[in-house]
């Protein structure tokens, strides 16, 4: 069983026991303690169940790369799924429950699965539910997602919060073990503005584990002592939880801090995702140990090496009383002696190395009275739940059984890979190290930046430097060369400290145990812990033509699960390499992306949720407008009020009303949002000329004229009224959500293909409040505020003037989008409110009412106005609207001219914009099609048109609808059928667009 | 005008790691031309009452200066009645040359950023290195904030002014209260 022993544990706090709760039951941790270690002290040691086969699942790493160990952590808004137990501090009162088993840990139906393995080979889902068809949908794929996934999804609102935070910095080095403190010390000796960021909660790495000698101090105490001399430096930042996520191109880091994870109720941020721009980057990412395959290596109580000694030595656990070591290398000696010094027992160290050099390890275990058993291999693990024994065989041959050896834990150790994530993100190359079996970067072909020189560097065991004292000589050569990368001077009077480690004799290249393993023990040596993938999965995935690494990743899922594959990427593609009978540099490996580890979706999204999940633009009258009933319509990032209802109606009855009385009485619109872009210039008039369809240079000042812009192919993007201030200044409005696009496009023109025209452009939308003012009694009220002559004759239909009202200073534009008598009338949106007020006090004698967009929307349909968006959307000309009389005939070019007279453009079997009145007075669906006779070529019913605007018109009281239908201009009076959604059939009439006076009578007085 | 609002009224929030406000009404003129020419310069300083900055700074002293917007964009600050008149003589004493000066007062909001972690604060939102000496007061910079366009400067070693458009301005104060939430201090430039 695994426990606490009664000494040691040099990063727990044995003053300060903590409690926590795993399903429902209250363990004792240590402050210092992960979760994982707490368990192991609690002799937890089954922690899941694995994804396909639901096989138990224990620990087998002690950090980052862990696969087995993810639990679903917290309760409530602190829920969150996955979570690896070897990465989660403990703290006073934490809840976690393990995953993917029911009805419980202990016993799990979906178990049966292993029983089926043999049945369930690599790629059996793409073999087996591909026919028939039908079942797919129905029985497979339900049962699938059901089955899927590890972790609950959390049901409630996170209750944490997460943010941004943007630094910059000389040299960035990811990794705070003893290479990453070395390269930032060399590199700070430059004056280089430097930056450590370490993912666990400790600087030192594995060194203070691993022992030796630095500087002729233990490596803890130099860790020690070389963290607070970078303290004490004033351009050095050391930060601990916090991991590189990703390398991006230009320097660019991702840095993910895990500020409240170890003390969920401190106030705070939970997470802080870092953008980091750094002229320089070091990854001294360190290495991982590789697992072993051999039969049965997936029984909880098989581990790492390295694992099995950070337990020990780091949080005072002992995983088991009898522990077999299983090895190619020296290193896993280190183990052996750990767990032997500690007063456990080690029955055997299982070398598969046939020739086991003295060297200084061996001989320490030896004298240590440990049996060494050379050129052996593990057969056979023993145990379910947990490691009962291991049956012992020669490495060489097919694995006839030597010997059984009782023990509970397994310590395995196939050697170490460097992590050559980040240095892989943005482009590093690796190459292949036979000694030491292992892909370690290629300084050769590093990342390359945009002048062509590296922007990342590697130091220490993740550049494959796997002794002490070459890891402190390269971590300082590669921190000295990046502050040179960065424009600082190296201090060439400092240089690595004198360190010193037991040397190590040769490993032996091991990918599987026994070498000549049948397919009955291929079939139980695991690679990927957490999908299930074996070695005999991956031979399969190869004999079946799936040769590519990528394709056989995909094949097998092997490295798909969510450690993707930090313990099994290269095993497997050892695997592969020898089925293909090919070099393992010829396989390849698959492609390392950012994230290094998952990171949570709310650091990704920052501080962006709740009030500020996105802008929400507001006119000057917003409080006003929302203190009045308004029921808000989002428009671009704008709100505006669609209707303000009154107590006790209905949206509808609200939209009716306001309609109504704008054409009977007074109707006061919000219209600040419509874009207000000044164009001035010696060449601004040719430049409308340009923009606009219709000709703008001609516009006499005080004047106003409505104007179409289309885009180079032709097709319709804006609309609005242009007025002419002065000799070479123009006012256009464009739509609410066209204001910053159109700003845009007109830069854009100006800046990269007219750059020689004298223009210049500014958005003033937001510098007014415009309110329009419209109905039978403008001009009475207008006339009430007193001010400026706003009498026909003074300021005509299309005309502008400036003056005051009601002591305002104003812009009085004389347009109608209604039909009505109209004025828009802009102040300054400081005064916005103040003026809107006074024109409600002296409206009040007129039966003024506000109203909001969807009364703009009928009243405009009234008149047959288009709207763009609704009448256009990106496909739609102004000659399929009708609206030829807004091309200028007169003009050499404008954008969309020669857009237009493209033979699909000019085509006259394009739908043209018509009336449409319903037979029975009713309201036509929105987007509803008109069905023409007989069915296309996919046997769908032929469709004729379209309708793009609907609503019921409280003035003609029944359903009036713009749409666009095949020769629709040359069919009036012909009757349409439009099948609705709700199965019923519509009925309606081609009529002219224009509902309402169409004389125009009412707006011209 | 007396009847003239800002947009948030001049509110503000203390509780956080840092002092938010919004400071009210600001004079603005947009002016945009060929910032090489000496007229327009001279014309710009006569009417901010400071001296021309350089690309990428402002010159400010209380309610008046002149910051670098782009390279033929300059946006001077008065005091906001004064913004009229300014812009009248602007537009005069530059009658004839090609440049355009617009009144876009109204069209935005000012905000106060203040206290020992306002730099930590603003670096939360803003893609721009704010480590003491690599922005100085003096130094102006157009940038987006979080999800808005913004403009800002430094008053002093610990207040930064915070330019808006006005429709934005509750996003931009919301926003300014999130990032200065407490227990949200950051400690890297302190560091």
């Amino acid at each position: 069983m695994s426990t606490r022993l009664a000494t040691g544990g040099r990063l727990i706090d044995t003053s300060q026991p903590m409690a926590f709760h795993f399903n429902g039951t209250q363990f004792k941790g240590y402050a210092g303690d992960t979760l994982a270690s707490a368990l192991l002290a609690n002799d937890q040691m089954l922690l899941g169940r694995s994804f396909k086969y639901h096989r138990p699942r224990g620990l087998v790493a002690s950090g980052a790369e862990e696969p087995n160990g993810l639990v679903n952590l917290g309760q409530d808004g602190k829920f969150e799924p996955n979570q690896r137990v070897t990465t989660t501090e403990l703290f006073d009162g934490l809840t976690a429950k393990s995953q993917n088993h029911w009805p419980s840990l202990e016993f799990d139906v979906g178990a049966v699965n292993a029983k089926l393995a043999k049945f369930m080979p690599a790629g059996f889902y793409y073999k087996m539910f591909i026919h028939p068809r039908p079942l797919w949908k129905h029985v497979y794929e339900p049962f699938i997602r059901k089955a899927a996934g590890l972790g609950a999804a959390p049901k409630d609102r996170d209750a944490d919060t997460y943010e941004h935070f943007y630094a910059f910095c000389d040299v960035l080095v990811i990794g705070g073990g003893v290479a990453g403190l070395q390269a930032a010390a060399a590199a700070a000796a430059s004056g280089a503005q430097v930056m450590v960021i370490e993912q666990t909660a400790h600087f030192g790495g594995r060194a203070p584990v691993d022992g030796g000698e630095i500087d002729g101090m233990s490596p803890a105490a130099y860790v020690n002592e070389i963290t607070a001399r970078l303290e004490a430096m004033p351009n050095v930042t050391l930060r601990t939880r916090m991991m590189g996520a990703g390398v991006y191109d230009h320097g660019y880091i991702l840095g993910y801090e895990r500020l409240r994870d170890h003390d969920p109720e401190a106030p705070g941020p939970r997470h802080r995702l870092w953008r980091i721009r750094a002229a320089q980057t070091i990854t001294a990412t360190g290495a991982i140990e590789r697992p072993l395959s051999f039969g049965g290596n997936d029984v909880p109580g098989v581990m790492l090496a390295s694992a099995v000694r950070d337990y020990l030595v780091n949080y005072g656990v002992s995983v088991g009383d009898r522990t077999v070591v299983v090895t190619n290398n020296d290193d896993a000696y280190r183990t052996a002696i750990a767990i032997a010094s500690a007063g456990l027992s080690v029955p055997a160290i299982v070398d598969a190395r046939a020739d086991v050099a003295d060297s200084a390890l061996v001989a320490e275990a030896r004298a240590l009275g440990i049996r060494v058993l050379a050129g052996h291999g593990i057969r056979m693990v023993q145990g379910g739940k947990r490691v009962t024994g291991v049956t012992i065989c020669a490495q060489a041959g097919e694995g006839a059984p030597v010997e059984d050896i009782a023990c509970d834990v397994v310590a395995m150790s196939g050697g170490w890979s460097p992590v050559v994530h980040l240095w892989s993100h943005c482009g590093g190359k690796l190459t292949w190290d036979t000694a030491q079996s292992h892909f370690r970067p290629d300084a050769a072909r590093p990342p390359i930046g945009a002048d062509g020189t590296a922007f990342v560097h590697v130091a220490g065991s993740a550049n494959g430097e796997m002794m002490l004292d070459a890891v402190l000589r390269d971590a300082h050569a590669v921190g000295t060369a990046a502050a040179t990368a960065s424009g600082f001077t190296a201090d060439e009077n400092t240089d690595a400290p004198q360190a010193s480690i037991a040397t190590e004799a040769p490993m032996a290249a091991v990918w599987m145990m026994p070498q000549g393993a049948g397919h009955k023990l291929r079939s139980k040596a695991w690679l990927d812990y957490q999908n299930d993938v074996k070695v005999s999965d991956v031979q399969l995935a190869a004999q079946e033509g799936f040769q590519s690494v990528e394709h056989a990743k995909r094949y097998t899922t092997l490295g798909m699960a969510t450690d993707q594959g930090k313990l099994s990427n290269i095993n497997g593609l050892a695997i592969l390499s020898d089925a293909l009978d090919q070099p393992i540099p010829q396989t390849g490996t698959t492609t390392f992306r950012p994230p290094y580890t998952p990171i949570s979706m709310g650091s990704i999204g920052g501080e962006a949720r709740d009030a500020v999940f996105q802008p929400i633009r507001r006119t000057a009258l917003h409080d006003w407008h929302d203190a009045n009933g308004a029921e808000w319509e989002p428009v671009g990032q704008w709100r505006r009020p669609y209707a303000y209802l009154r107590a006790g109606e209905s949206t509808h009855d609200a939209v009716m009303r306001e309609t109504k009385n704008t054409r009977e009485n007074l109707g006061l619109l919000d219209a600040s949002t419509l874009g207000k872009l000044i164009v001035k210039g010696p060449d601004a008039g040719k430049f409308l000329d340009m923009m606009y369809t219709n000709m703008m240079s001609t516009l006499k000042p005080g004047k106003c004229r409505y104007g179409l812009m289309c885009d180079e192919n032709g097709f319709l993007i804006d609309d609005g009224v242009v007025a002419r201030i002065d000799e070479d200044t123009w006012l256009c409005h464009t739509t609410t959500g066209g204001a910053d696009r159109i700003h845009g496009h007109m830069e854009e023109w100006l800046q990269t293909e007219w750059w020689d025209w004298k223009v210049y452009v500014a958005n003033v939308t937001e510098q007014y409040t415009q309110v329009a003012v419209v109905g039978p009694k403008a001009r009475e009220v207008l006339e009430k505020l007193g001010g400026m002559d706003v009498s026909a004759d003074a300021l005509g239909f299309m005309e502008w003037a400036d003056g005051t009202l009601g002591g305002f200073d104003v812009r009085a534009y004389r347009i109608s989008f209604s039909g009505e008598l109209s004025y828009e009338i802009a102040v300054p949106a400081a005064q916005g409110q103040a003026f809107w007020d006074a024109l409600m006090t002296a409206g009040a004698a007129f039966g003024v009412m506000p109203y909001g967009t969807e009364a703009l929307h009928i009243l405009r349909a009234e008149k047959g106005f288009i709207m763009i968006g609704d009448e256009t959307d990106g496909t739609i000309i102004p000659q399929d609207l009708g609206l030829n009389w807004a091309l200028s005939k007169k003009k050499e070019d404008y954008l969309g001219k020669r857009g237009q007279m493209r033979t699909h453009m000019a085509d006259p079997s394009r739908w043209k914009l018509v009336g449409l009145e319903t037979v029975d007075g009713s309201t036509l669906p929105d987007g509803a099609y008109a069905v023409g006779e007989g069915v296309n070529a996919n046997g769908q019913r032929v469709t004729i048109g379209r309708v793009t605007s609907t609503y019921h018109s409280p003035n003609l009281g029944r359903g009036i609808a713009m749409g666009l239908v095949l020769h629709g201009p040359d069919r009036m009076g012909e009757t349409l059928t439009f099948p609705g959604t709700d199965g019923k059939e519509y009925r309606a009439k081609i009529v002219n667009p224009v509902f309402y006076d169409p004389e125009g009578a009412k707006q011209n007085v | 005008m007396s009847n003239a609002m800002s947009a948030l009224n001049a509110v503000s929030h203390e509780e956080g790691i840092a002092q938010i406000t919004e400071v009210g009404l600001r004079g603005m003129i947009t002016l945009r031309g060929d910032l090489s020419d000496a007229q327009l310069i001279k014309a710009a300083e006569v009417a901010a009452g400071v001296p021309f900055p350089e690309q990428n700074r402002a010159n400010t002293d209380g309610l008046s200066g002149l910051c670098w917007m782009s390279p033929d964009e300059v946006l001077i600050l008065c005091p906001h009645s004064e913004a009229p008149a300014r812009l009248a003589q602007l537009q005069e004493a530059l009658a004839g040359s090609h440049v355009l000066a617009v009144n876009v007062s109204d069209a935005r909001a000012v905000f106060a950023l203040s206290g020992p972690h306002a730099r930590e604060v603003l670096a939360k939102l803003v893609p721009v290195n704010l480590a003491p000496g690599a922005f100085e007061p003096g130094m102006f910079r157009r940038t987006r904030m979080s999800q808005i366009a913004a403009a800002f400067w430094m008053a002093d070693a610990e207040t930064f002014h915070i330019i808006t458009f006005r429709s934005t301005a509750q996003y931009a104060f919301d926003l300014l209260k999130v990032a200065a939430a407490e227990g949200s201090e950051v400690g890297y430039f302190t560091a």
